[in-house]
């Protein structure tokens, strides 16, 4: 590993903990960054000499303090002081050391820097960029990479989310109990979003949006260090091991979708698997079931299948029950209905999506799956119309080319 | 004289290695094992998944309490093990630097083992 390598990863790691602290200092997230963009560089000059410091993070919080001291008595030579409570405990800079803070200040800080990425002012997509720039620390070419969008329209993105946030006034005491609940919540379905954004459907974009599930993961795990008894936080954090498992195996060589009965089990990532089932086993014992719980159960039945043939649908149907309790969704009733398809037979599958056919008329699943089922029910011409109608609403030519193949099928069988 | 090499690490970092980086890093591990596999001198050896994934059992009550995550919260986490068959205390440290040469930072604890029992059939994963 280069010096540069090795350093780029503990700053990676030290960033959420160092960033967090610097912002509850200064209380203005573009003098943090810049405090922590000043400490990393003297981090690449200073490590590679005498190695990284025991504790990079509280490293890089102190110089990061004084850099920023420094840099604003440099400006306040030409502006005026910005008001006092800008800056807090300047005069306690040189005792305050980090270690005074215990792990509830840290947890809190941390937990604060992610819960502005998820200010409800900001769109989801938003939401994304802000906690892969902030958080993460993507740069903005990575991000634009990731949204298939140029730099300078994610630049200014950012740029307007960041503005969004520093005029929202976050609260910078510590957090009540339902508040704290509240923002992990919060925080919990912003790292979902970023996931989502980065598992595409389409195998060309596949190698760019790729770092937005790593990344996600790694918030899942920060979450979960932070709250290691949250039932939740150990189910979203399965979920997308166990779905990110997949990724190898989810496009062929041509760059067409493998789907999940088609998939080459061998090629899923058996660490990621091992590390969300793990989890999950854990969170179960809480007996506090929620949707990424649920989810995350439905996705260890696939991962613990050897097997497309030896998938436990009956179970699957179980739990997408369970979540269409929690979370209403005609899109959770279609999904069920591949596993009852499954379980009990296309026929009662078929029953169970009709009454669905207003709500997801312009949906390209529903029509996929209504095709399928009917196809499977013997009833080739109606199969056909349903995937006509599937391939008029697909996002993508792969999923389309899906659908075209399911009717190549139609027209051997036939 | 059989010796436990407790690889200890920050998981935070660990973590944050890229796929690359941590393939050359255990492609580096490889190379050491496969020439101590060939003298005989390896036992098993675990990689462990990240504390997030841990459960402790706690005894100082009645009953035992089960408690989510790590033993104890530490700057580096315990991620790794290896049992390792040397003559004394300076080839174990020579066999550990060896593997500690794989990636920066990180320690290392070696451990003479008291008691070691090799079941008749390894589990299989």
């Amino acid at each position: 590993m280069t010096d540069m390598s090795w350093i780029g990863a503990v700053l990676t790691a030290a960033r959420p903990q160092a960033l967090a602290a610097l912002l509850r200092y200064f209380r203005n997230l573009d003098m943090a960054e810049e405090a922590f963009q000043e400490a990393s560089l003297r981090a690449l000059k200073a490590w590679p000499k005498n190695g990284p410091p025991r504790d990079a993070a509280a490293w890089l919080i102190m110089v990061g303090k004084n850099a920023g001291i420094d840099a604003v008595r440099r400006t306040s030579k030409h502006d005026p002081l910005p008001p006092a409570d800008v800056i807090t405990d300047l005069s306690d800079v040189e005792l305050a050391t980090v270690e005074q803070l215990d792990a509830a200040d840290y947890r809190d800080d941390i937990l604060r820097l992610l819960f502005i990425c998820c200010h409800t002012d900001l769109t989801a997509r938003q939401q994304i960029a802000l906690a892969m720039r902030i958080v993460s620390g993507l740069t903005v070419k990575q991000i634009a990479r990731a949204f298939l969008v140029s730099e300078v329209a994610m630049e200014q993105r950012i740029t307007r989310a960041k503005g969004r946030v520093a005029s929202a006034h976050v609260p910078f005491e510590a957090p009540g109990a339902v508040e704290r609940a509240e923002r992990v919540a919060a925080v919990a379905a912003m790292i979902y979003l970023v996931f989502n954004e980065g598992y595409t459907t389409n195998v060309a974009e596949q190698g760019a949006k790729a770092p937005l599930c790593e990344e996600a993961i790694r918030l899942a795990r920060l979450l979960l260090g932070l709250y290691p008894a949250e039932p939740e936080i150990m189910g979203l954090a399965a979920l997308l091991l166990l779905q990110h498992a997949r990724a190898a195996a989810r496009f062929d060589a041509d760059g067409a979708v493998v789907l999940l009965e088609d998939q080459d089990r061998t090629r899923w990532n058996a660490r990621q698997i091992a590390e969300g089932l793990a989890l999950i086993d854990k969170a179960v014992r809480h007996r506090q079931p929620g949707p990424y719980q649920v989810q995350a159960a439905i996705a260890a039945l696939h991962a613990r299948a050897k097997t497309f043939r030896d998938t436990d649908w009956s179970e699957i149907d179980l739990l997408y029950g369970a979540l269409e309790r929690m979370q209403p969704s005609p899109v959770i009733t279609l999904n069920r209905a591949v596993a009852v398809s499954k379980a009990r037979g296309p026929e009662a599958a078929l029953a169970l999506i009709e009454p669905l056919s207003d709500k997801l008329s312009s949906y390209f699943y529903f029509h996929g799956a209504r095709g399928a089922f009917l196809k499977e029910l013997g009833r080739p011409e109606e199969a056909r119309v349903a995937f006509d109608r599937a391939i008029a609403l697909a996002n993508t030519p792969a999923e389309a080319a899906h659908i075209r193949m399911q009717l190549d099928r139609l027209s051997g069988a036939a | 004289m059989q010796y436990a090499i407790l690889c200890y690490h920050d998981e935070k970092v660990t973590c944050a290695w890229s796929k690359e980086e941590d393939d050359a890093v255990m492609a580096k591990l490889g190379v050491v094992m496969e020439r101590l596999t060939k003298q005989g001198k390896l036992g098993p050896v675990a990689r462990l998944l990240p504390t997030t994934a841990a459960t402790t059992l706690r005894k100082d009550r009645e009953p035992a309490l089960v408690i989510d995550g790590p033993f104890a919260e530490t700057k580096e986490q315990l991620l790794g093990l290896y049992i390792v068959d040397c003559k004394d205390l300076d080839e174990a440290l020579e066999i550990t630097r060896e593997l500690g040469s794989a990636n920066p930072g990180g320690a290392y604890e070696i451990r003479p083992v008291g008691f070691f029992f090799e079941p008749p059939k390894a589990i299989s994963s």
